[in-house]
């Protein structure tokens, strides 16, 4: 903090006029706090002196319900309600953890199946991510644009599995559905309607010298005090570090496509900041286009139900398995103890540790950075507080 | 009965009365149609249809039943608020837009007004929307409001900088403060508008102009005291009802007086711009609304289309870009009058 902002003012008498920090409260009823974070904001006129994160509510005992449960199958509709704009993402780790800790190989079918799913659901949340984020900074017109496309990929999975937010669909051993027939055409028309749209969100949002002024430079993340946070996901990519762990700790069958990571690199500002971080979420969406359009190719013919258990009764055991979430490392920590429901399920939950850094990057920003780091970080509390 | 009557109607009052009026029916039906014109144009600009139900044809009485609505609605007053100024303020604030319009020139025949120092007043009475946007932040013992009001009152206090030097640019060519001689010196074809004289001076004042009311409106990108991400509502955060719908009345008012004011200056107000063609003080009206509306409209379009400044770059455009043109262009339009 330069001294010129603590030092303190004098009168036209000399006098010393006593002046002093204000607390105040943003959330846990706010406009763009995505949810109900409360930020405790003590600030100087407008310069932020320190950002107090409270989390906490909507906590639902996401870990206590798991083991509660009569059997295995049945966490997943609660494992949907974490992060609720990127469900399949979170039904997919879950599935992975359980279906390894029961050492079962699934069909290939459904393999290619959640793949198409999950970066469907990956590209439906960058798009809130984006879209929010350009309210945040103070475009609307984005945000519907935005919203517009993603009605287009939940029409789908509606098509699919009859929901549109909260799934149940990626199954322990399988899916709940086969596709539906016309869905991979369906698809295909999808993505040859989306590409060009990245563009239109470019043109209107992303190189609008406004927005660049305001994200350029703000929230410097750099890359070690990313990794010493553990921070994932476009976070941690925004900061420069080439690490997806799609790539570098393949699961499913994400070592069959051809596709590249995005990392920021700094082009409007520092690496690191938070156009960086808004880059890595468009041009991942182009990325997992490449990937869709792969997988819709080679999907193979098969029955989804084939590997579905019966009953799920895992050898008593531990597993934890890391997926790469819309918001970074997913991680599932089973613990089973030979019965049919969990012993212990814990979520190691990327928004969590991203929302942590926050008060590291916002200190001696303005309030309306504020605004826009937090909208960088792309939080969903539902994830947070679980 | 008939002399008293008749006392009253020769009476001045009476027909400062009526004078007085007469913008209040204008102001009224275009706040309740820019309200709704806001919501259509940002619909369509959004892939919506915006409001289609109320009233039948594209809903065009949905602003009627929202100000119903607001009407009846209950006033609530924070508990540690200061009641005196809380009440006060978005009347001094929509009377600081709508004094305004006293000498706005509406057509060769008709201005609320005709004082010799028309523009000065328009510029001297619209910063009293300032103070009631300080009083409703502070009064409000709100934080938020708080900030609100004060981002407004440094904002627009530095705006009217570049917007009294951008018009003083053309006051120097008109030689006069008064609106309505301003509009007969721009009488003819458009290219005698002042927009178009020394070029390119008066163009750029014009911009700057633009540019400059934007900011004095709180509109995007400059609705940094509202900024609805940052600061909740800003300076109106804890006003509901009727106070409320003062405020939007307010605004949409001032839109339309520095939109005005924009069309009397620099796109010769009431006069056609095709010399004769529908000239006369019955077809000035028209084209001074539809020039005014032209720029409302303007105003639409960027703020469904721009994101928000930040406060700092916000004095910067204001202080480092803004107002060293405008002084460009005095010097420019100076110059070129002495040589």
């Amino acid at each position: 903090m330069p001294d010129t902002l603590t030092a303190p003012i004098k009168t036209s008498t000399g006098r010393a006029l006593r002046t002093e920090e204000m607390v105040i409260n943003m959330g846990p009823q706010h406009p763009s706090t995505h949810g109900v974070l409360r930020l405790e904001l003590v600030v100087d006129g407008e310069i932020v002196v320190d950002v107090i994160p409270h989390i906490g509510y909507l906590h639902r005992c996401f870990e206590k319900h798991a083991e509660h449960m009569t059997n295995y199958q049945q966490v997943i509709p609660y494992c949907d309600r974490m992060d609720y704009v990127a469900a399949m993402n979170m039904e997919l780790g879950y599935a992975l953890a359980v279906e390894k800790l029961l050492g079962i190989k699934v069909p290939d079918r459904v393999e290619y199946i959640r793949v198409i799913m999950a970066e469907l659901q990956r590209i439906a949340s960058h798009l809130i991510a984006a879209g929010t984020y350009g309210l945040d900074i103070g475009a609307f017109t984005p945000f519907l644009y935005m919203f517009r496309d993603r009605e287009r990929i939940l029409d789908l999975f509606e098509t699919t599995c009859g929901a549109r937010l909260l799934y149940n669909y990626i199954w322990v051993g399988g899916v709940s559905h086969d596709l539906p027939p016309g869905f991979i055409d369906k698809a295909k028309a999808f993505c040859k309607y989306f590409r060009p749209k990245i563009k239109e969100y470019n043109d209107l949002l992303t190189f609008n010298e406004i927005f660049v002024k305001r994200t350029a430079n703000v929230g410097v993340l750099p890359a070690d005090v990313a990794i010493a946070y553990g921070c994932s996901g476009p976070m941690l990519r925004g900061s420069g570090v080439n690490w997806d762990l799609r790539r570098d700790d393949p699961y499913s069958i994400y070592d069959r496509f051809q596709w590249q990571p995005q990392i920021g690199k700094g082009e409007m500002g520092t690496v690191g900041d938070c156009w960086d971080r808004y880059i890595v979420r468009i041009r991942e969406m182009e990325q997992s286009i490449n990937i869709i359009e792969q997988a819709l190719e080679q999907i193979p013919e098969g029955d989804v139900m084939s590997a579905i258990p019966k009953r799920i009764r895992p050898n008593a055991g531990e597993v934890y398995v890391r997926t790469e979430s819309a918001r970074g490392e997913l991680g599932y920590y089973i613990i089973s103890d030979g019965s049919t429901s969990p012993y212990r399920v814990k979520a190691r939950s990327p928004s969590f540790v991203n929302l942590s850094v926050l008060p590291e990057i916002c200190r001696g920003s303005m309030i309306a950075d504020v605004v826009a780091i937090t909208g960088s970080t792309d939080i969903v509390l539902g994830e947070v507080d679980r | 009965m008939e002399q008293f009557l008749r006392n009253i109607i020769d009476n001045n009052f009476f027909i400062y009365g009526v004078m007085a009026v007469v913008p209040l029916l204008w102001i009224v039906p275009y706040a309740l149609f820019a309200v709704w014109l806001e919501r259509k144009v940002s619909a369509h600009m959004q892939d919506r249809l915006g409001p289609m139900r109320v009233g039948g044809w594209h809903g065009w009485a949905q602003t009627i039943a929202d100000i119903l609505k607001l009407i009846q609605k209950e006033d609530i007053v924070p508990t540690a608020a200061d009641r005196k100024l809380h009440f006060l303020s978005p009347w001094i604030v929509f009377i600081g837009s709508y004094a305004a319009f006293a000498a706005i020139p509406f057509s060769s025949a008709f201005i609320g007004s005709n004082i010799n120092i028309g523009l000065f007043y328009v510029i001297a009475v619209s910063s009293l929307v300032v103070v009631g946007i300080l009083m409703a932040g502070w009064s409000s013992n709100n934080k938020w409001s708080l900030f609100g009001a004060m981002r407004s009152a440094a904002q627009i206090v530095s705006y009217e900088i570049p917007t009294a030097l951008a018009l003083l640019a053309v006051v120097m060519i008109a030689g006069t403060l008064n609106l309505q001689e301003i509009n007969q010196q721009q009488n003819g074809w458009f290219w005698q508008w002042y927009l178009f004289r020394k070029f390119p001076f008066i163009f750029v004042a014009f911009v700057i102009y633009f540019v400059a009311s934007l900011a004095e409106t709180n509109r995007t990108p400059f609705d940094i005291p509202e900024a609805e991400s940052e600061l909740v509502a800003g300076y109106h955060t804890e006003y509901s009802g009727m106070k409320f719908a003062l405020f939007f009345l307010a605004e949409y008012a001032n839109m339309f007086a520095v939109s005005a004011i924009g069309s009397t200056l620099f796109l010769g107000g009431w006069n056609s711009p095709f010399g004769d063609f529908l000239g006369g003080p019955f077809w000035g009206v028209f084209w001074f609304l539809s020039k005014g509306m032209l720029f409302v409209f303007v105003q639409m379009w960027l703020r469904w289309t721009l994101p928000r400044l930040r406060v700092d770059q916000l004095m910067y455009v204001s202080w480092k870009v803004l107002t060293p043109w405008a002084f460009a262009c005095i010097l420019g339009v100076g110059f070129w009058m002495m040589f």
